[in-house]
């Protein structure tokens, strides 16, 4: 039999023997991210439809969370880098080419937002607030004057976050399981549909539970058109990307792939949410806590199977 | 200017002096290297062919973690050489992530660390550490726009080969085979 054995003297710590430079903040930041991106979508959506009574919770109440999702999402990445106090470079260079600042430089614009969002909704959680200072009730009267141009922000960089956290790992040809651009997409719709699922759980009136379900049936399907379609581009692309399909097809991550991301987190919700739609008595808490699991494990599982895969040795 | 280096893998025995060589002259921290000795053994046994080399950074020309930094830190400098500057390296790791080679490493101070062709020894005109140490004399390095350089030489005379050059990066680390 032919064979090539390769032995290599290198041995540093976080490279190998396969690269495991990222941890549990980048992919639980992606999904934080992600499902900001998901929430804050909606808000603007049905905001700029009119539908802002029609849909209390999609654009009252789940933008309520993203300042907080964002938030711990930034000190999650802030708890991933390794030179900490030069973490302000990020705000000192715009760098076209690199993902990361792409991202860095969309956080700066949508947390803001989101906050301003939330402010501009405080009375429907709190009816007494009360801005107690002028400046800041001047800046709240400018605010919601200017709330659909604001909707029109968030609308856009939502999109923008939910595409980049997929595009993150797509930029970065060195590791073949990354570097499709179906994981933008992906990533997004996943951001969408755990976002939708969010609504879901919050919403009381049965109307936007039924369209929410809906939408979410919708990314559902999707999603897994996106992912049979990437197994589809991996395994007719070069050997490297052959290898790193194969990690999901019979290779270490195969049960934990099919069985956490596409079984529990989108077949099994996708039946669920048919069930209620056909009016079985399923409590609508249950396919939107499998989606949110699902969307956590196919970031989690794409971040580590990633870094297995390589070109070399 | 282009500096490039090459690496002659019948010449070379896999002494690790040059990995010894560039840990000392670089500081490098005890566990870690900036460059490695591979070996490589294929074929049909008993029929087996053996090669050796001696790798490192390969100061890509479209060098993917120049493109993913997202501050600058990871530049290409004077002769093509791929630096990383500490004091604006944040420590996110995407450019170890996007090399291909995995020939970065995260230094134990937080900052980003690889080959920088012993920049400092090349400015007074002296070869890199690996080069100057190595006892088979198997390493050339020089710039390729200098058509007398030890590298412009030896790439002209010898059957050449680069590492995964399909991975798009255009490396200027050859291996004379």
């Amino acid at each position: 039999m032919k064979e090539e054995i390769i032995v290599s003297g290198r041995m540093n710590p976080f490279v190998d023997p396969h690269l495991n430079i990222w941890h549990w903040q980048i992919p639980l930041y992606l999904f934080l991210g992600g499902l900001a991106a998901g929430i804050l979508f909606f808000a603007a959506l049905y905001f700029l439809n009119g539908k802002e009574k029609e849909y209390p919770a999609a654009v009252r109440l789940a933008p309520f969370i993203t300042p907080f999702l964002l938030a711990i999402g930034l000190v999650a990445l802030f708890i991933d880098l390794r030179h900490k106090m030069y973490f302000w470079q990020l705000y000192t260079n715009i760098k076209l080419q690199s993902p990361m600042s792409w991202g860095a430089w969309t956080l700066m614009v949508i947390t803001p937002v989101s906050f301003i969002w939330c402010a501009l909704h405080i009375r429907d959680l709190f009816p007494s607030w009360n801005w107690k200072f002028n400046r800041i009730k001047d800046l709240e009267l400018f605010f919601s004057r200017n709330k659909k141009t604001i909707a029109w922000i968030m609308l856009i960089y939502s999109v923008i976050l939910g595409i980049y956290t997929g595009i993150l790992l797509s930029a970065f040809n060195a590791r073949p399981l990354w570097n499709t651009s179906i994981l933008g997409p992906l990533f997004l719709t996943s951001g969408l549909s755990a976002g939708a699922a969010t609504i879901l759980i919050l919403s009381k009136s049965a109307v936007e539970k039924k369209l929410f379900a809906r939408i979410d049936l919708i990314l559902i399907g999707i999603e897994l058109f996106l992912i049979i379609h990437m197994f589809m581009g991996f395994l007719a692309s070069t050997q490297v990307q052959i290898d790193a399909a194969n990690l999901f097809l019979g290779g270490p991550y195969t049960m934990s792939f099919w069985i956490f991301v596409v079984i529990m987190g989108m077949v099994l919700p996708a039946v669920l949410e048919i069930m209620e739609l056909r009016k079985f008595h399923i409590p609508s808490f249950l396919p939107a806590l499998l989606v949110l699991f699902g969307s956590v494990m196919l970031r989690f599982i794409f971040v580590y199977a990633g870094q297995v895969s390589r070109w070399l040795y | 200017m282009r500096y490039a280096m090459a690496v002659d893998t019948k010449k070379c025995v896999g002494c690790s002096d040059c990995v010894v060589a560039c840990q000392t002259e670089n500081n490098v921290p005890i566990g870690y290297c900036r460059e490695w000795v591979t070996e490589v053994t294929d074929g049909t046994y008993p029929q087996l062919e053996m090669e050796i080399r001696s790798e490192r950074c390969n100061h890509c020309e479209n060098a993917p973690c120049v493109r993913c930094c997202p501050t600058g830190a990871s530049h290409i400098a004077e002769g093509g050489i791929v630096l990383v500057t500490r004091n604006k390296c944040i420590g996110c790791g995407a450019c170890i992530a996007s090399c291909p080679y995995d020939a970065r490493y995260p230094h134990p101070d937080g900052y980003v660390d690889k080959c920088t062709f012993c920049e400092h020894r090349i400015k007074n005109g002296q070869k890199p550490a690996c080069a100057a140490v190595c006892p088979t004399k198997c390493i050339y390095f020089g710039d390729l726009d200098d058509p007398n350089s030890d590298v412009s030489v030896v790439l002209k005379k010898r059957k050449v080969k680069t590492l995964i050059p399909e991975a798009g990066t255009n490396p200027q680390l050859y291996f004379l085979i």
